[in-house]
């Protein structure tokens, strides 16, 4: 791995952050809303909406608009919110970090659970174990988070009384109530992600062990458990990092549901509510740092795969 | 023909998926003519009824038969998934061939772009659009294809690419063929196997997304029996009747379920090494 690797994969960063604010301001500009009329009421009179319009540069043609915007994202500042009147930035940021917090748990759990569901499958091909995890996937991915989520919190919630419903509270105020808060939504929220990487993981693990390394390592005497994870798994667990970089798109998605059905107050949730009220701004910076975080874990994960695997050499 | 049908049904999956999608079909088709109820008609006496020989699957809290607004729903929801995931793979196989055909500065240029907007998640995307163009099913419909061209575009474009080296294209080149020709008799049919395999799984994630936007009320609009808003409007009442939840919420699954599965199983009968 090169250094002009690394620099060509962070200025494709770059180039997804501007084609991604291109088109959701676009999305914004052309959405039915007038932020003025929104920020003064309805019975505005005209002199005053127009003089709101030219403080707040609508009056401006789009590109300046598209530039004034970018300008100020690119120093931090993601505008006033239309609805509460208070900057963008600081509010989404600390919804981030309660979503952040939601997705690593995931990450975590799904991982967990996912990795040695996929090598038992591979390693018991066509019995019985390799059966059930594949029949778990099929279920997993065909079951939208708000049906996952809804049962969860019938059965769980309301019928056993075992964990609250909804609700949250940060770990650092109260570390085991927000933790027993956490574990229904972090389950609804990998539950897909566990059906996909753990046949991802079989799939790749029973290519690697038809290899003729492999069949070296065997016939050089190894013991099954040893060719299996000093030889086996070292490679068939790579690409992984690609896979569940690549979910991370769908663990977003997620998110906005599962925050907004156990009313977590993420970034997902900040949206939803966005979107309904067309509170330009935040729907402008939300989708902005969604995008960001996405392109920053696949960068991540791409050059943690060319560190790890010696063997690719990109340029 | 004969001989695939014998392929895809030799898999479990293919013979499970083809059942499957089969009797959702037969549901899409001839639902609503064998509704014991209306989708609509409200028994005030019969409401929040259990399952029984009157409603076989109960009623909600209207008194409506959840049978026949399962029935009624299966058009709507099916077949809009099934458009959307169509005309997604449809632009997406536009430009992901055409990308490839191009090849070189566009061909960079127009994949870079797709990557890009990937990078917003696509129930995002799907809810921006629809934010855009107001919520209703066929908005829904718009937004869910268009969320569905980028990834299908990556798709398209790597197959392509595969293909125009194979040795059948090259040869058909060294014979002198006309590029129509090569492109509609020797790249186009192996082109589409996969992208049909791949079209068949997404409708199971179309039919998921139809239902997240219903459920979040930018779908589908009450009192249409869409699944996802049945399985919204089930929540309030839930401590009255679960049936009214439990009963959309296995006919989405059973659909994602069958679709994937099919893909599945088309995926091996088209795959001559197996």
């Amino acid at each position: 791995m090169s250094a002009s690797y690394i620099l060509k994969r962070i200025a494709l960063i770059f180039y997804t952050l501007v084609v991604v604010s291109l088109l959701v301001f676009a999305i914004t500009q052309i959405l039915p809303a007038d932020a003025a009329v929104m920020m003064l009421g309805e019975n505005a009179t005209a002199d005053a909406l127009e003089a709101l319009r030219q403080q707040m540069g609508l009056n401006d043609p789009i590109w300046l608009q598209y530039l004034h915007w970018a300008g100020g994202v690119l120093q931090g500042d993601f505008g006033t919110s239309l609805r509460t009147g208070q900057p963008v930035g600081p509010a989404l940021f600390s919804a981030l970090g309660t979503s952040l917090t939601l997705a690593a748990f995931a990450l975590v759990f799904m991982l967990l659970l996912a990795i040695p569901m996929g090598i038992i499958a591979a390693v018991r091909r066509g019995k019985f174990a390799d059966l059930s995890v594949s029949f778990i996937s099929y279920i997993g991915v065909s079951l939208p988070e708000f049906v996952t989520a809804t049962l969860a919190v019938v059965l769980v919630a309301d019928w056993w009384k075992l964990l609250p419903p909804a609700g949250y509270v940060p770990l650092t105020q109260d570390f085991w109530g927000g933790l027993e808060r956490l574990i229904l939504p972090v389950i609804v929220v990998s539950v897909m992600m566990i059906a996909h990487v753990s046949r991802m993981v079989r799939s790749e693990l029973v290519d690697v062990m038809h290899t003729d390394y492999i069949r070296a390592a065997r016939l050089k005497g190894l013991t099954p458990r040893r060719v299996l994870f000093r030889h086996g798994l070292r490679n068939a667990l790579l690409p992984t990092i690609t896979i569940v970089a690549l979910d991370v798109g769908y663990l977003l998605g997620g998110v906005i549901v599962v925050e907004e059905i156990f009313s977590i107050p993420g970034i997902g949730r900040s949206l939803m509510s966005a979107i309904q009220a067309r509170d330009l701004p935040v729907i402008q910076a939300g989708v902005m740092i969604m995008a960001t975080t996405y392109a920053v874990v696949n960068f991540i994960a791409d050059v943690t795969y060319a560190w790890l695997d010696k063997r690719i050499q990109y340029d | 023909m004969t001989d695939f049908l014998r392929r895809l049904f030799r898999t479990p999956q293919g013979l499970l998926g083809c059942l499957i999608v089969g009797l959702i079909l037969l549901a899409v088709v001839a639902g609503s003519w064998v509704t014991p109820y209306g989708p609509n008609d409200m028994q005030a006496l019969a409401r929040y009824k259990a399952p029984s020989a009157a409603h076989w699957l109960g009623t909600d809290q209207y008194g409506r038969d959840i049978l026949s607004r399962l029935l009624d729903g299966a058009r709507s929801t099916v077949v809009m998934a099934v458009l959307a995931t169509f005309i997604g793979t449809l632009g997406g196989a536009i430009l992901g061939t055409g990308s490839a055909y191009l090849g070189g500065r566009a061909d960079e240029f127009i994949m870079r772009t797709v990557d890009a907007v990937m990078a917003i998640p696509s129930l995002l995307l799907a809810l921006l659009v629809v934010s855009l163009l107001g919520s209703n099913s066929a908005n829904a419909l718009l937004a869910i294809a268009i969320a569905f061209v980028p990834s299908m575009a990556r798709i398209s474009r790597s197959v392509a690419l595969t293909v125009r080296k194979q040795d059948y294209v090259s040869a058909a080149v060294a014979r002198g063929e006309g590029a129509a020709y090569i492109v509609l008799r020797e790249m186009l049919p192996n082109v589409i196997a996969p992208i049909v395999v791949e079209m068949t799984i997404r409708v199971s994630f179309a039919v998921m997304l139809f239902a997240t936007l219903s459920f979040l009320g930018l779908g589908a609009q009450p009192p249409a029996s869409d699944w996802g808003l049945m399985v919204s409007e089930a929540r309030q009442f839930l401590h009255r009747s679960y049936w009214i939840l439990l009963w959309p919420s296995a006919a989405i699954a059973l659909t994602a379920i069958g679709f994937n599965l099919l893909g599945d199983g088309l995926r091996d009968a088209l795959n001559p090494r197996t």
